[in-house]
């Protein structure tokens, strides 16, 4: 017997603001995150624009010590959890510890350390390696660190599966408790790659958006004058518990995970397959998962990268899995302010989702100036929607052929 | 500044402790909250400020703040 997991607790750092309350305000004011690259000095790269966080001050969330040993990813994971469980009111006590789990994926986990240690190896030689170099590599130390930090001694994991590994986190986590492996499930993605390496790699692929005059227009997903993704960094977390656990303790629920979908394109190292078959079977899966009809979600966060490809096959999965109904879903990519946190991604976006069928506000699409006549959804250009929303679902899909899909529903009983 | 105003210096900034608790005396790990790791780093930092090297064989001889100042000092460093 599946037994139902609630969210209670959401935390994240984004490019629009160090907190879910000034993100989910920032997404529905339709406000952009992207500016120019503060992190490195971009002479020389073709692309000069990310989402970087802004003032966020580490030492709000980790000591002067434990700050100069952790990658920035792992610190934003640290912040993220932290905020999530303050805001589920969850202690983690040694009666529940051995029943709280963790897993928060990353695409690439401590690439800026990386990078920093291999000068350290041509400057200064091999025996002058920063000494938590491997640790805070690592992309698995997010979950770990937090697991420290918060004493949660059940399941962990970290999916290192690209730009849906936030997705896939959270998803795990949702069969972990309704499996009845855990009670509780710290879950999302941390990401801290706005790095020399991470920029020129994407940039020679032509994968990212070059529009450096004006950064705020540049992640502009279904539009016909996009021209790639923009990198950004941050961390999403989610608290999912067991039921009638969240009931016993009186949390407040946020929202129901209902449905999970998770596919494999076999198809290409980067590129989806025409129609994106594998996507739409993904998002399949999560409704039968979810027991649903596709007449039954009201609202889709996309994947919505602003790239040329990923827009058009995102849509025409969305037209094969919804049929007649695809013009009726609102599809809005909340990409176009936060940018692509990749790994993080699946984190933040599952928070909004559930923030939307919390609030009853669907985030807008901005900068959909001229929609590409191949797009031809509802994406909720420009303007918030407010609308009662009952179900809500978030795709994210990954280099690698990844797809992950997950819905989740307003709460009842 | 002295020579053991600049190590105690070097032991605040990387253990994070004050400059009450680096007493002569006090342990590194016993005292001062560090574990193997910290006392390799620690070292690695000493080495990076007074332009020397310390072998693996030395290291097992250091435990405490006055260690470390001996040491130096046994190395002509003041």
């Amino acid at each position: 017997m599946k037994r139902r997991v609630v969210i209670t607790g959401l935390g994240a750092v984004t490019p629009l603001g160090n907190s879910v309350k000034e993100t989910w305000e920032g997404v529905c004011a339709g406000r952009s995150g992207i500016g120019k690259i503060t992190k490195f000095d971009t002479t020389g790269y073709k692309t000069k624009i990310a989402g970087e966080l802004k003032h966020f001050d580490p030492l709000n969330f980790v000591g002067k010590k434990e700050l100069h040993r952790l990658d920035d990813f792992i610190v934003y994971a640290l912040a993220s959890a932290q905020m999530a469980l303050d805001d589920a009111a969850l202690t983690i006590d040694n009666a529940i510890a051995e029943r709280v789990g963790v897993i928060i994926g990353s695409a690439i986990g401590g690439l800026a350390t990386l990078e920093r240690e291999k000068e350290t190896i041509i400057n200064a030689g091999p025996q002058k390696v920063f000494l938590f170099t491997i640790p805070a590599v690592l992309a698995n130390h997010g979950a770990g660190q937090v697991s420290i930090r918060f004493g949660a001694k059940g399941p962990i994991n970290c999916p290192v599966t690209a730009c849906a590994a936030g997705t896939n986190a959270v998803g795990d986590s949702f069969r972990i408790i309704s499996h009845g492996y855990a009670d509780v499930m710290i879950a999302g993605g941390a990401e801290a790659a706005v790095s020399p390496l991470c920029i020129a790699g994407f940039n020679v692929m032509k994968a990212i958006s070059v529009n450096n005059d004006y950064p705020e227009k540049a992640s502009r997903p279904f539009d016909r004058d996009r021209d790639g993704f923009v990198v950004s960094e941050g961390c999403g977390i989610l608290i999912l518990e067991e039921l009638s656990f969240a009931r016993n303790r009186g949390a407040r629920i946020y929202a129901e995970v209902v449905g999970y979908g998770s596919t494999s394109d076999a198809f290409h190292m980067v590129a989806p397959p025409p129609g994106h078959e594998g996507a739409a079977r993904c998002m399949q899966l999560a409704l039968e998962e979810a027991g649903m009809s596709p007449a039954e979600i009201d609202y889709i966060n996309a994947h919505g990268t602003s790239t040329p490809l990923n827009d058009v096959y995102e849509t025409e999965a969305i037209r094969t899995v919804f049929g007649k109904h695809s013009k009726a879903i609102a599809v809005s990519s909340t990409k176009s302010m936060t940018g692509h946190l990749l790994g993080a991604a699946g984190g933040v976006e599952a928070m909004i989702a559930v923030k939307s069928v919390y609030e009853g506000i669907i985030p807008p699409t901005i900068n959909l100036d001229h929609p590409d006549p191949a797009c031809d959804l509802d994406y909720v250009p420009h303007k918030p929607r407010k609308k009662e929303i009952n179900t809500a679902m978030s795709n994210t899909f990954g280099f690698g052929g990844v797809n992950a899909v997950l819905i989740v529903k307003k709460f009842s009983e | 500044m002295t020579l053991e105003e600049k190590v105690i210096d070097i032991i605040m900034e990387q253990l994070d402790v004050s400059r009450e608790e680096c007493v002569p005396e006090a342990s590194f790990q016993n005292d001062l909250g560090a574990d193997s790791l910290d006392l390799i780093e620690l070292i690695m930092g000493m080495e990076e400020n007074f332009g020397m090297q310390i072998a693996d064989d030395e290291l097992e001889k250091i435990s405490t703040v006055r260690d470390v100042i001996d040491f130096l000092k046994s190395k002509g460093i003041s």
